[in-house]
């Protein structure tokens, strides 16, 4: 059976879910191949094995942290050219975009980015992306080359499919561009706690109805009672009420949650192309004729400083 | 020394629009209106500070794309950039981002560079990719989706903010460049600005030009085919209830039904 490559995100040695879908839909082409980086790659092998990954192939050096991406596509090419594989996956993180991007560039290759699904199809892989703020539905498939695709966080399931996952070093001699970027100084971002946005089941948002950001914990609290993780809009975010990295939309976050609760967002193009792919989508706010509730499945007109901490406190209570 | 900026611009179907696919599975552009797309507004602003900063320099706005796309040359002109160059080739009607990128690179290089600025992601293909692969293409670094940038003494730093940490970077020049719509507000073009774009030169480069050949570019040349594009269906009316009190409740009643809590 072909192989296909997967690209791993991980923190550390801890594989972030996106990956772990990924496998489950490389699984539907071929046999996946892993390839993981950087401190704590061989860490990786245990959770990817038990996802289905047949072999992972792991490289570590101070490249990949103290340069810009140039590094990694270095390391996937040397992973390509060892396995000759029937497709590459890479998650759509921004940072994946750009990897995958580079490296279809030097095989030759067509790329599909943000697929939100991949079936096997008679002339090879079929990616279904979300076009136009998610109101069109693609299939496209990579006409020349191996097929480089990116994929979505929450765009398959999590299914375990135990499989050998050997542990092979992956020889990596860095191209003279992978110096180019220095990266000079890094501040990790500060963990709050919650679910990743990009990940969680449920997100709930707030926006400019928040009025202000003193009042932001209304929103947290019901995020809270639902393990949910806490998104805003732009204008939240311009306002200084909330930070960027929380920004759902076309410039922000692109989520695609089991339940999105939008409470003082009005639901502009921008903000939608960010949260529509969502299963089930919820909205709370004081105008009927806002545009959000043309998109949702369960829409409360009324003041989110009143409806909020109502559904907060019945959903303690329904918790016990 | 002068600094010599290429700017990409791309001209896009406006988001506020109602967006189509035509019978080829291409974007429709004679359904929408089409503008510069709103995040290179923010390319062309930081070209803009960084000449400012810069002892001499020259902003040279770049788009591919058909005959209308100079509305989007014009109002990058009209912004404050000199000059503009303009692809355009009846052979590349739907080429992907592997054909775009190798026009753009070509187009680039017969322009002449040390800097080249683009925005994070357009607003109708979204893919977020095109700056990467232009620096793969030209062989220079990228510094890409910053939303802070500098450049001096031959040096572009910048501050990316990523997913996990956010990461102060650098690179010498020539070098390639995205910025994020956090690097600040793109100016409005003034009265004069828009007076004084109407004199400035466009020039127009065709494939032949560029020495590319048709079939490398175009929806026959594409590394990408799309099968199928189906508008989505409008949502089936959702159950929307009026808060009298008890609208928090209503609300918990649903997410209940629907196994969320
Ligand atoms: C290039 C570009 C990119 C953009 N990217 C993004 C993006 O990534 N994400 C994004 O969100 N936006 C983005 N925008 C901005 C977008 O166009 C909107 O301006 C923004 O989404 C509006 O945010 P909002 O809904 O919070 O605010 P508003 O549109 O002001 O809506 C506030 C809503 O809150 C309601 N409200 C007020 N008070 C209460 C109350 N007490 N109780 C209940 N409801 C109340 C109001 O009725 C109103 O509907 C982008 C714009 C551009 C041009
Ligand atoms: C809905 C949709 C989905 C698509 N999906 C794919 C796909 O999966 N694979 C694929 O190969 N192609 C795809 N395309 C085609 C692709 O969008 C175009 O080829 C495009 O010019 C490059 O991609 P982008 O605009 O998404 O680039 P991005 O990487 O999002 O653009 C980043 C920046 O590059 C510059 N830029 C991009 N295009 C131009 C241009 N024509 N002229 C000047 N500067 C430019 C701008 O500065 C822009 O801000 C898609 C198009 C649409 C409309």
């Amino acid at each position: 059976m072909a192989e296909v490559l997967v690209y791993v995100d991980h923190a550390d040695g801890a594989v972030r879910k996106p990956t772990l879908e990924l496998l489950t839909l490389a699984r539907r082409i071929g046999e996946p191949v892993a390839v993981a980086l950087g401190p704590g790659a061989e860490a990786t092998a245990p959770a990817l094995a038990e996802h289905g990954a047949v072999k992972v192939l792991t490289a570590d050096a101070p490249e990949f942290a103290d340069y810009l991406v140039v590094p990694k596509v270095d390391a996937l090419q040397a992973a390509y050219e060892a396995v000759s594989p029937a497709a590459v996956l890479v998650p759509s993180s921004a940072e994946g975009k750009e990897i995958a991007a580079r490296l279809a560039v030097r095989i030759g290759s067509g790329i599909i980015t943000d697929a939100v699904d991949i079936e096997a199809g008679d002339e090879g892989p079929v990616a279904t992306q979300a076009a136009f703020a998610a109101s069109y539905t693609t299939k496209s498939r990579v006409s020349k080359g191996t097929p480089v695709i990116t994929v979505k966080p929450n765009s398959a399931a999590v299914e375990a499919a135990p499989a050998a996952g050997a542990v092979e070093a992956l020889a990596v001699s860095f191209s003279e561009k992978a110096t180019g970027t220095k990266v000079v100084a890094r501040t990790p971002r500060e963990s709050t706690g919650r679910p990743e946005l990009t990940e969680a089941a449920i997100v709930v948002s707030g926006g400019r109805g928040v009025n202000g950001a003193e009042n932001f914990h209304i929103i947290e609290a019901l995020a809270d009672s639902l393990g949910a993780a806490v998104g805003a809009s732009r204008a939240a975010v311009d306002a200084g009420w909330y930070p960027h990295s929380n920004q759902v939309g076309q410039t922000g976050k692109s989520v695609s949650p089991q339940l999105y609760i939008a409470s003082g967002i009005s639901g502009a193009i921008q903000h939608r192309a960010g949260m529509q792919t969502s299963k089930t989508i919820v909205a709370i706010n004081k105008d009927a004729e806002a545009p959000i509730f043309d998109l949702v499945d369960y829409g409360v007109v009324g003041d989110l400083f009143e409806v909020v901490p109502q559904l907060t406190a019945e959903v303690q209570s329904r918790k016990g | 020394m002068s600094l010599r900026i290429v700017v990409c611009v791309k001209y896009v179907p406006d988001a506020t629009g109602d967006r189509h696919f035509a019978d080829d599975l291409t974007v429709d552009r004679d359904d929408v209106d089409g503008l510069l797309s709103e995040l290179d507004e923010y390319a062309v602003e930081q070209a803009l500070q960084i000449a400012d900063e810069a002892d001499d320099a020259e902003i040279t706005v770049l788009t591919v794309g058909p005959e209308d796309a100079k509305d989007a040359l014009r109002k990058a002109l009209s912004m404050g950039a000199d000059k503009a160059v303009h692809v355009e080739d009846d052979d590349l009607h739907g080429t992907d981002v592997m054909g775009t990128s190798l026009v753009l690179a070509k187009a680039i290089e017969k322009t002449g560079y040390d800097l080249v600025i683009a925005g994070m992601a357009s607003t109708d293909g979204t893919m977020g990719v095109l700056p990467a692969i232009l620096a793969e293409r030209l062989g220079v670094p990228q510094v890409t989706l910053l939303s802070e940038v500098k450049v001096e003494d031959g040096v572009v730093k910048g501050r990316r903010d990523g997913d996990t940490a956010s990461e102060q970077l650098e690179a010498s020049l020539p070098a390639v460049v995205s910025v994020t719509d956090q690097s600040g507000e793109a100016r409005y073009p003034s009265f004069k600005g828009i007076m004084a774009a109407k004199k400035k030169p466009v020039q127009s480069l065709d494939l032949e030009d560029l020495e590319i050949d048709a079939d490398e570019v175009g929806l026959e040349g594409a590394w990408t085919a799309v099968d199928s594009a189906t508008e989505r269906p409008a949502r089936t009316a959702g159950t929307i209830v009026k808060d009298e009190g008890e609208g928090g409740k209503q609300l918990a009643g649903f997410l209940a039904s629907q196994k969320f809590i």
